[in-house]
């Protein structure tokens, strides 16, 4: 048998994605992600897209059970979101803020509207990377908040949500009128993934205005779901199925952080809340995420690096 | 290419002689044409049955085992590029390294602590598969001693790393019974390394540095006559790991090539940031390698690769559960709490170990949710306030106890009042997180 490498080729690609404004003078930068023809890094199948970018969350609120490791780093800046927003850009590296508003939901303490779209202003203000703002989880809370922000921080270009199935109309429409996009999640599931993006579709938003989130597990917790509903819905996209044609988008760091080991292994020389919550997030790699949250310094670094490494190399086949 | 089972059976002897392990000629070939058998193992098959099966009647990955008894560990076998197409059969094996030039007392420190990485997730052991020892120098005599003293305090099996088919051969001399995987064979040493191979019946790792050189080894050591092969491609870099062993995988699968029909062996261990090294492995595990070979010990570093491999690796189809019962944690008396949670194996043990933890003996009522955790069974109607308390009723747990107070999930704190007026039961709303129950259960004993 002779050899000869057997390169797949598929007849779609995920859509390219633009997040941040580019507007010249302001400093702004911005991101382009999507774009992939063959799955994730398999570079000899054709053009594999932009590489994933790697971005970093805020929380406007002090989280209440905080891991030592987290704390040790964020202690100093945790009561004040946007100066923890520029250490990230700046210091760490982030390639962008994903701006958690927790403090929105009325059981916290439920945060104005005002207060939240002022601060996501300050946030992208501060640091120069476009951004990502997720609400507090209550529909009714949300779809004031990020109208809300929509508004503020118009022409931005920031990546808003999530909305589902149940929940979209409002800030879709918010989002657009303001030049953003918007995040549609699904809980772990191709259909409503699917059925989400069509709706979304039909209120005329966009391909090149949706970001997925088809709901991350964290390592040990839920991960093989994720990583295999990720994996059918880009090769369903790739085969054609256009309305999944879109960039993914996953929460390594949030979901990492809440499982007991990273919170109670090793906490000198090898991080394990840092191994654990790269090891998640190096694993949606593989399935197709294109967006990845994190929420360590460390974890976000070496991520980052691998990305590079993943892309690289010098072996020919 | 592929037949199907009916025109493998016609091929057969029919005669039902149940030497393959089938109860019958028709089920072994349903077997094969389903990739899970090898028309090897009918000894009856006549030679005209083999030719024309060929390729075909072998599965398109060959599974080969490593080591023997209780520790043998299982590599190849698989028959999907994706784990939701069915499953991935058998999980990825790791190695861990250990160099010959090591002093003795370093040595027996690092096979305790290979020993120490051992670790209960869900109710399943997990652990390190094999010891790979590897040569440094010219000198085998350092080799053979240093194979010596690691047979003699692991009962893992082993990898012997060598170029030198007269060191493989004064290994083998000694461990040569036991399986040992050889690593093995190249462009330059595969003929001596193939016959040491045959002559002590053990699995041979072949390595080429690129996958053309990878193709014809492969089928000049098959042709040969050795099958027990595992493919190694000297990457250095985890995007080529990955390229390189997707491309053998994906040729195996969707081609049958049948050069590239083995269990892949990747190496990660040259990487000088833990992390990343962890990363490269994590890309292996997830990307088809059968095994990996890493240089570190460090629990913080293999506990999160132990628990990617169950994740990987698990039944897509089959959630692993517990039966739905009640069950009585630390010695609990009349006054012990009574705590209600889902099936989910990985809820179930999640809230379990915790409770063992606080050392408050309680009762622990799982529900029979067809193990969903907590919100996935809540948002689908498998843990509601009707299930909560038919489970609360069936288990009769009420005659276990003197007081009728349940504690429920933290993030289902909104059925609590349908729930009490279900089951006359108090409703308390426990901790979201398990792991702030240990803080909640001394604090509900105190009061
Ligand atoms: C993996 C997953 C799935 C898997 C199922 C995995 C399984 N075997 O359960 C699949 C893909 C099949 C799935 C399906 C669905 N899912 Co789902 N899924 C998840 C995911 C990603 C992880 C769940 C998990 O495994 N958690 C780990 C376990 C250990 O957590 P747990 O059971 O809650 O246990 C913890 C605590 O609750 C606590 N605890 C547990 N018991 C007890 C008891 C006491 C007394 C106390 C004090 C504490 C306690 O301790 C544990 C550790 O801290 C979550 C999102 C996420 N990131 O968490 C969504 C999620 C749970 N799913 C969701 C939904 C809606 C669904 C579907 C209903 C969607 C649909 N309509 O099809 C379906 C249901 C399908 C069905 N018919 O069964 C939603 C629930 C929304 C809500 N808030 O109600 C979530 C939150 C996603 C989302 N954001 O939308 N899902
Ligand atoms: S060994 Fe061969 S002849 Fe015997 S039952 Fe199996 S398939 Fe039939």
């Amino acid at each position: 048998m002779s050899f000869e490498l057997h390169r797949e080729k598929f007849p779609c690609r995920i859509s390219e994605v633009e997040i941040g404004a580019g507007v010249a003078g302001n400093g702004q930068r911005f991101l382009q992600v999507g774009g992939a023809s063959t799955l994730p890094f398999l570079s000899f199948d054709g053009p594999s897209g932009h590489l994933p970018v790697i971005g970093m969350e805020v929380w406007d609120v002090v989280p209440e059970l905080w891991p030592a490791p987290l704390e040790n780093i964020f202690g100093p800046v945790a009561g004040d979101p946007v100066e923890w927003a520029r250490h990230c850009a700046r210091e760490w590296g982030a390639e962008f803020i994903c701006l958690r508003l927790r403090g929105a939901d009325p059981e916290l303490s439920d945060a104005s509207p005002e207060a939240c779209a002022t601060l996501a202003r300050d946030v992208l203000d501060a640091t120069g990377v476009p951004l990502v703002v997720l609400g507090c989880g209550n529909d009714a809370k949300d779809n004031v908040v990020l109208q809300k922000v929509s508004e503020t921080c118009a022409g931005r270009r920031c990546l808003i949500g999530p909305v589902t199935s149940d929940n979209y109309r409002t800030i879709a429409a918010a989002a657009m009128v303001n030049g953003h996009l918007v995040i549609a999640q699904s809980p772990v599931d191709v259909n409503m993934q699917k059925q989400i993006c069509v709706l979304l579709n039909d209120l005329g938003v966009p391909q090149t205005q949706i970001v997925m989130d088809p709901t991350t597990g964290g390592l040990g917790y839920g991960l093989e779901y994720t990583y295999s509903v990720m994996e059918r819905v880009r090769l369903a996209a790739l085969q054609g199925e256009s309305s999944l044609a879109l960039p993914m988008i996953v929460f390594c760091g949030f979901e990492a952080w809440r499982a007991k080991e990273a919170k109670t292994g090793p906490t000198d020389g090898v991080v394990q809340g840092v191994a654990w919550e790269a090891l998640t997030a190096g694993t949606l790699l593989q399935a197709g995420a294109d967006m990845v949250v994190m929420l360590h310094p460390e974890a976000t670094r070496v991520v980052r690096e691998h990305v590079k490494v993943l892309a690289g190399g010098e072996m020919a086949l | 290419m592929a037949l199907t089972g009916l025109q493998i059976f016609k091929l057969l002897p029919k005669t039902n002689c149940r030497e393959c392990g089938f109860a019958t000629c028709l089920a072994f070939a349903m077997a094969l044409a389903a990739g899970k058998t090898s028309l090897d193992d009918c000894p009856q098959a006549s030679d005209e049955a083999r030719e024309t099966l060929g390729a075909a009647a072998e599965p398109p990955i060959r599974l080969v085992t490593v080591g023997q008894g209780e520790y043998a560990v299982e590599l190849g076998g698989e028959l999907v590029l994706f784990r939701h197409e069915k499953t991935f059969y058998h999980p990825t094996a790791v190695a861990i390294e250990v160099r010959d030039d090591l002093p003795e007392a370093e040595l027996t420190e690092r096979l305790r602590a290979v020993q120490a990485l051992s670790f209960e997730r869900v109710g399943i052991t997990m652990r390190i598969n094999s010891i790979a020892i590897r040569q440094t120098g010219s000198d085998s005599a350092s080799f053979v001693k240093t194979v010596e003293l690691v047979q003699a305090n692991s009962p893992l099996p082993l990898t012997l790393v060598t170029q030198d088919p007269g060191a493989m051969r004064a290994a083998l001399a000694i461990v040569g019974s036991k399986r040992p995987l050889l690593w093995g064979a190249a462009e330059a040493n595969w003929r001596e390394m193939t016959a040491l191979a045959k002559e002590y019946g053990c699995p041979l790792v072949v390595t080429a540095g690129d996958l053309a050189g990878l193709s014809s080894l492969s089928e000049q050591v098959t042709g040969n006559g050795y099958k027990d092969i595992v493919l190694h491609v000297p990457a250095k870099a985890a995007g080529d790991v990955l390229r390189a062993a997707t491309a053998i995988r994906r040729m195996a699968i969707k081609k049958r090539f049948r050069p590239f029909g083995f269990p892949v062996l990747a190496s990660v261990g040259d990487n000088r940031d833990a992390y990343l090294t962890a990363l490269t492995a994590a890309t292996c595990i997830a990307k088809y390698a059968s095994m990996i070979v890493l240089d570190t010990v460090d629990p913080a570093v293999v506990l999160p690769l132990l628990t990617l491999r169950q994740d990987i690796y698990t039944d897509p189809q089959k959630p692993i559960q517990v039966q739905a019962a009640c069950y009585a944690i630390g010695n609990p008396g009349p006054d012990a709490p009574v705590l209600v949670t889902t099936n989910f194996s990985l809820t179930y043990f999640s809230v379990g170990n915790e409770i063992e933890s606080s050392r408050v003996g309680a009762y622990l009522v799982t529900v029979d949710t067809d193990g969903t955790s907590v919100l996935t069974a809540w948002a689908s109607g498998k843990f509601g306030p009707e299930q909560i308390a038919e489970a609360l009723e069936k288990t009769a747990i009420g005659e276990k106890v003197e007081h009728r107070k349940v504690v429920i999930p933290g993030y289902v704190a909104v059925l609590s009042g349908r729930l009490a007026e279900l089951s006359g039961w108090d409703v308390l709303v426990g901790p979201r997180e398990a792991a702030a129950l240990p803080g909640f259960l001394r604090s509900y004993t105190a009061n």
